[in-house]
Formats: C-alpha cells, structure tokens, sequence
C-alpha cells in the first residue's frame, strides 16, 4: 500500500528562516498530507552531511547577513557538492531569498570582496552600497506554469541586486515591485527541477499553484507523473487575491 | 540661560500641537515634535538637560513601553516628576514634543529639580537620543525581528546600538549634561541596563561605555521543554558559531553560552530566582546587590516579569529606593493597548498587543494558560508602523491556542493572509474574514455570550483602532488619560 512520498531536505532551518519560512514547509507538507502523499522531512544543519541521493526537493530559506557568512562556509564544505550533483540529476530544489543569493556562483560586497557560492545557478549577486537602498515591498509577477501564466506574490527585501547568465532562467516577470535587480524586470531563476526566488511571505501557502508545481517536480524523478486531486483552496485563492491588490 | 532659539522652538511647538488639537482629534504629537525641531534641532537637548534627576531612556523591540510606565510609577512614588513621553511617541519628535508641552514659554522645565525624564525610545531612534539628551542610564529590553521591512535587519539596529554607545564614551558633552552625570560619579558613558538573557543586548555590555548592569532570570523552573521557532539570535556576535540554551524562556532569551568560543549569557547583577506565572499575576522573588525583593505583579506572562526586572534595575541604577520599586510593580496597571480589559455590553474585552512573532507567542502561551473555550478576534494591520511585510505570521505559534477556541475572526487589512494562517493552525478551511474594524468588533461581541470574555490580538495599528472602536461603546479609557 505504498504511495509516493515526498522526501524534503531542509538545510539549515535554525540559521536560515527570517521571512516565515517554516510557512512554506507547512505548505508542502499540508498539501501531500491532505492528499494521502506521504511527507518526509529531513533537517540538516551545520555540519551534517547531505546525501545527494536521499531526497526529492532540497528547500532552504532566506537569512540575515550575519548568519549567511556563517553558513557559506559551511554549505561550500558540506553540502554544495550534493546540492549540484542532486539537481543535475533531477532533484527538484526551491531557494528563497538568502539561499536564492548563496546558490549562484558569488556574491560581491559593496567593499568589492567576492564571497563564492553553491554555483548551482548561473548567476551572482552584487550589492551597489551601503547607500542603495534595499528592494523591500510587496511584488507581484507573472509565471509562466505548465498550465499557462500565473501570478506569484508576495513579500521582498533583499540589498543584493541578481544577474542572471545564459545558464539559466527568469521564474517569472515582474508586475510590480523589484523582482532581481529592479533593472531588467526578471525575477527569480529556473534551471532543470531547481527554482530560486526572492519573493516570500511564506511564499508557497498563497501562491497554491507553484507549491504544486514544486511537488509534482519533486515527485516526478521517482514517480513519474504522479495526479495531484484538487484540494480545497478557497482561502488560499482569496489570499492570493486580495494581495495582487497591494500597492 | 535658555536661547531664543529654542524659546522660539518652543513656542512653535506649542501653538503647532494646539492648532494640530483644535482641528483634529488626537495626535497633535508628532506636528508639535516637528515644528519645535524645525526651529530648533537641539531643543531636547537644551530641555533635557534641565531635568535635575538626569535622563534615563528605554528601548528594545518588546516591553519599553511598559517598562517605562513602570519606571514613570516608581519615580512618581519616590518624589520624583517624569518628563515621560507616555503616549507611546517614541521617535524624535515624540520626545520633543513631550517636552515642549512640559517647557514654559520662557524656556524652562518647572520644578526642574525634581524632574526625571523618562524616554521611551524607538530602536532607530536611539542614537540620536544618546547624542541628544546624553542619558544618564539606557534599560535594554530585548532585541527581536519586527518590521524588518523599515529597519532592514536586526544585526542593523544591534550595530547602530553599538556605534552610538561608543561614540557616546568621546562625546563632549556641554555643561549641564556634565552636572546629571556627575551624581554617577563623573562616568562619561551612560550606564547600561542589559537583558543578560538576550545574546544581544548582552552583547552591548562588552564594550560598555560605563557602567552595566544585567538583570535576567536564573529560575529554569519557568523554561521551555522544546525551544520555539521564532527566535532571531541563534549565532554568537563574537564568533559566529552557534549558540546552545541550557534553558530556554521564549524566543532567543534564555541561559545561552557558544559552542565554540568563551562567550556565554553574564551572571546577572538583578535576577529573578523565583517565578510563579498566574493566569492574571506573577510573583517574583528578585534578588538584588542588597538583599531580596518579593513583588506580586498584576500582570501575566514571563514577559511582564521581564518588563517589571528591567525597570526595578532601571530603578537602581538611578538609586531609587526599593519600597518605591516593590510598590510600584505590585500597583501597576497594564499599558496601552497591551493587556487592557475592558466591559462593553456586559462582555468582559481582552486587548492583547500582538505585533511580531515572539511577543505573539508569549501572548498565546499566557492565554493558552487560563482555562475556559474562547472567543478570539485576531487583526493583522500591514501600515507602516505595523511593518508592511505580513510574513511574521508564518512564524507565530496560533496553533498555541487553537484547542480552546470556540469561535474566531481574521480581521484588518491583511485579514485575508490571516485566515489562511489560522487555517493552517486548524481553525477550520474557511475561517471568517472582516477588514472593517468596528464590524469585526460587532461581530466578535455577538458571538461572545453575555457575560463571556471576548480576546482581542490586534498589531499595532489595529490596536489603536480598536481602542478609538471600544472607546465610541463607551468601554475604553482614552489613551492621553492617566493609566
């Protein structure tokens, strides 16, 4: 009586969680329980290995400057080897905000020190000074999903401005707000089953169709195509709603 | 000799807050602070330093606007008259206006002897408080994520915290401020009242300007089995490396040491050795340089203990005396908007202030103690002073108080996000929304039985809408009256 299971890694959730994020594990785990999928969620943090082969979807969340330089050490040391392989093998992988940055290839200071990253997207991230001002508001976007364009919304606030290379590719277009770099009107990056973002707030519960898309991504490399039932998704849409009205 | 400059400062701010009165309802605050600002930008610092007990500001993420009632109590009672930006005003202009409002229109605190002001100061704003009005004693309350989407980061505000206390060590500092801080001995720096269970207020005390006392709580007994979700300092500010809790209270505050390096959680100079968390009252046992204080405060949640610790050690800091102290607390009636109860059509109303993820929870824990089915109106506002960025709620534990809850109602701006939370937190797949504030209330209070009790979580600008809602039901004290 075996079902699919979906199995999440989740790296460093105690040092890597500012913007609700838990919200987003909440999501997965709500939507593949409410469906008789089963949810399995590994946490790793410092120091703990990850295994490239033990997981459908790798999450990580959004940090503070502090706790980021913290972590990059430690991702480069332990984990981004796994990360790289696992993606190019198909692992689905969603990276919100201070792990969207540490998962291209560097991140330049405003002092011009070049921090490296995990490089599983080609892109980096660049802070123009302390005297920028930092991307923060609310954001709509256009996706384009399996089932034609959608919206995301949500939350941003990042100092870092993104560039993406020929490696990769925009998640979406932005309505409104900033999205990577204010500049070019892209937001976020695709690239095979792994998807970075900066939009937040938590950014799964009320942008119902993309938590779905992640599932069924992860899902995908050992299911197949495996039908996810509609679910009850009123107060979701409504959410979803009333935020593409914020200004 | 007061300048005419800042006569003319003041006299702009008194006629500003009259006219701002006299056409509007309330606020007249912030137009006052402004245009005595304009004319002046020192007038805090020429009318503060005339108070003859000294300065001593208050800030932190949670609990300064407690904490400094508290500390408004005990000066009272030890003869002493505050100049205390009470309404909650706690930016610059807040202060300037308070004490404009207080100057004559020669320029002069009246009664300056007796005068100790007691600023509540927003966290952004404290270091234009240390250059401005030279404090004699700064009370730290804690330092937790709230509205990052106006401050930035947390580790922003703990560095500009920093930059300013040591700044404040080289300052020159005109003669009147030399004349406050010399009953402290001549000390150049303010002395510094620390939360030694916060890793980051604690922190300030390393590179102390003056002199530190830490106040914090040693009984475990009051400690978390499993720690909470929101908690923002989870590395060490001298290393990086992670921090472990011996004991957890909420949130990061508890006995903390580095796993890595000789930092860990100082012995507190006045701590709490003994809690008793009631469902309306706490009993502390404090223990002091000199000897033991046993206070029954009125008010519940370990995080009103931790409000009344850091005023009684605001309180010796400044000498107060410890009758004055113990008294005060065990008097103490809620803050604004905080833990305020209310009687309106014979229903007993609860406000409870729940503006970001760690003080949420301690409300919901503190609720979740008292027994009973309740009746919960939660409002979630996305104004500027609420933060814009609702993501917080994603952090907060609504599940604490999910089981007991017979009826509910996401209210406010963002109520649509709040309903989905709660959803989540098993309140049901269509919990009931209502963005209008007086609506949400009618329909709270005609789901509350008579002679029930209606709990009210509003963020901050819902808060004050709800008051101004309770007040037209004739419920609710106005805001400006005394406490």
């Amino acid at each position: 009586m075996s079902g699919p299971v979906l199995r999440v890694a989740h790296l460093y959730p105690r040092l890597m969680n500012i913007y609700g994020d838990r919200g987003n594990i909440m999501c997965l785990r709500r939507r593949c329980e409410t469906r008789g999928i089963g949810f399995e969620l590994t946490e790793l943090g410092l120091r703990d290995r990850l295994d490239a082969s033990a997981h459908d979807l790798i999450f990580a969340g959004g940090a503070q400057d502090r706790e980021q330089r913290g972590v990059v050490d430690d991702l480069l040391a332990t984990k981004a080897d796994a990360v790289r392989e696992a993606v190019e093998d198909g692992v689905a992988l969603l990276a919100v905000c201070g792990a969207y940055q540490l998962f291209g290839k560097f991140y330049r200071e405003s002092s011009g020190v070049e921090l490296p990253g995990a490089g599983v997207f080609d892109l980096h991230t660049e802070h123009p000074g302390e005297g920028a001002r930092r991307c923060i508001g609310n954001i709509v976007v256009e996706w384009d999903a399996p089932a034609g364009v959608q919206t995301i919304v949500g939350f941003e606030n990042h100092g870092g401005r993104t560039r993406l290379g020929p490696g990769v590719r925009p998640l979406a277009r932005v309505r409104s707000g900033f999205g990577n770099n204010g500049e070019d009107g892209t937001e976020g990056a695709v690239y095979r089953n792994a998807i970075g973002t900066y939009i937040h707030g938590s950014l799964l519960p009320k942008n119902p169709a993309l938590a779905d898309h992640v599932i069924a991504l992860a899902l995908a490399r050992r299911y197949g195509h495996v039908p996810l039932a509609p679910i009850d998704d009123r107060a979701e849409e409504r959410a979803h709603a009333a935020a593409l009205r914020l200004k | 000799m007061t300048s005419a400059r800042t006569i003319a400062a003041i006299a702009a701010g008194k006629i500003a807050g009259m006219l701002s009165r006299v056409s509007r309802r309330g606020g007249g605050t912030a137009v006052a602070g402004l245009a005595a600002l304009r004319v002046d930008p020192h007038v805090v610092r020429r009318l503060a330093a005339q108070a003859g007990a000294g300065t001593i500001a208050v800030t932190g993420t949670n609990g300064k606007t407690t904490t400094s009632l508290m500390l408004n109590r005990i000066a009272t009672t030890a003869g002493l008259r505050p100049l205390h930006n009470r309404s909650g005003s706690n930016l610059m202009r807040g202060v300037a206006a308070m004490l404009v409002e207080e100057a004559t229109f020669a320029g002069t605190i009246p009664d300056a002897v007796r005068r100790l002001a007691i600023l509540e100061v927003d966290e952004a704003t404290l270091p234009e408080i240390v250059r401005e009005a030279a404090p004699r004693a700064i009370v730290f309350t804690n330092l937790f994520r709230d509205q990052l989407d106006r401050y930035g980061e947390v580790d922003t505000v703990a560095k500009s915290w920093e930059r300013a206390l040591s700044d404040s060590k080289q300052q020159p500092q005109d003669s009147k401020q030399q004349t406050a801080n010399s009953k402290d001995g001549g000390v150049a720096g303010p002395t510094l009242v620390l939360n030694a269970d916060d890793p980051a207020i604690a922190h300030l005390g390393r590179s102390a300007p003056g002199r530190v006392l830490y106040y914090g709580v040693d009984d475990a007994a009051v400690g978390l089995a499993t720690d909470e979700h929101a908690s923002d300092f989870r590395t060490c500010l001298d290393c990086g490396s992670e921090l472990a809790y011996d004991v957890t209270f909420y949130g990061h505050i508890g006995h903390w040491r580095c796993t890595a390096c000789p930092n860990h959680r100082p012995e507190p100079h006045v701590r709490v050795t003994r809690a008793v968390l009631g469902e309306n009252k706490t009993s502390l046992a404090i223990a002091t340089h000199d000897g033991e204080m046993r206070v029954t405060l009125p008010l519940a949640g370990l995080y009103n203990a931790y409000n009344a610790l850091a005023a009684a050690t605001g309180a010796i800091a400044l000498g107060l005396p410890r009758d004055a102290i113990v008294s005060s607390l065990e008097g103490f009636s809620a803050a604004f908007g905080r833990q305020e109860r209310f009687s309106v059509e014979d229903r007993d109303v609860q406000v409870l202030l729940g503006k970001n993820p760690t003080g949420l929870n301690q409300v919901l824990r503190a609720l979740a103690a008292r027994d009973g089915r309740k009746y919960m109106l939660f409002f979630l506002n996305d104004g500027i002073a609420d933060g814009r960025d609702v993501s917080w709620i994603w952090d907060t534990d609504y599940e604490t108080v999910q089981p007991q809850t017979e009826w509910v109602l996401a209210a406010g701006t963002r109520a649509e996000d709040l309903a989905l939370r709660l959803k989540y937190a098993g309140f049901g797949d269509d919990v009931p929304i209502e963005r209008d504030t007086a609506a949400a209330l009618r329909r709270a209070l005609d789901a509350t039985p008579s002679g029930g009790t209606l709990y009210v979580v509003p963020t901050y600008t819902a808060m004050l809408e709800v008051r101004e809602s309770l007040a037209k039901r004739g419920g609710a004290r106005r805001f400006w009256e005394d406490a």
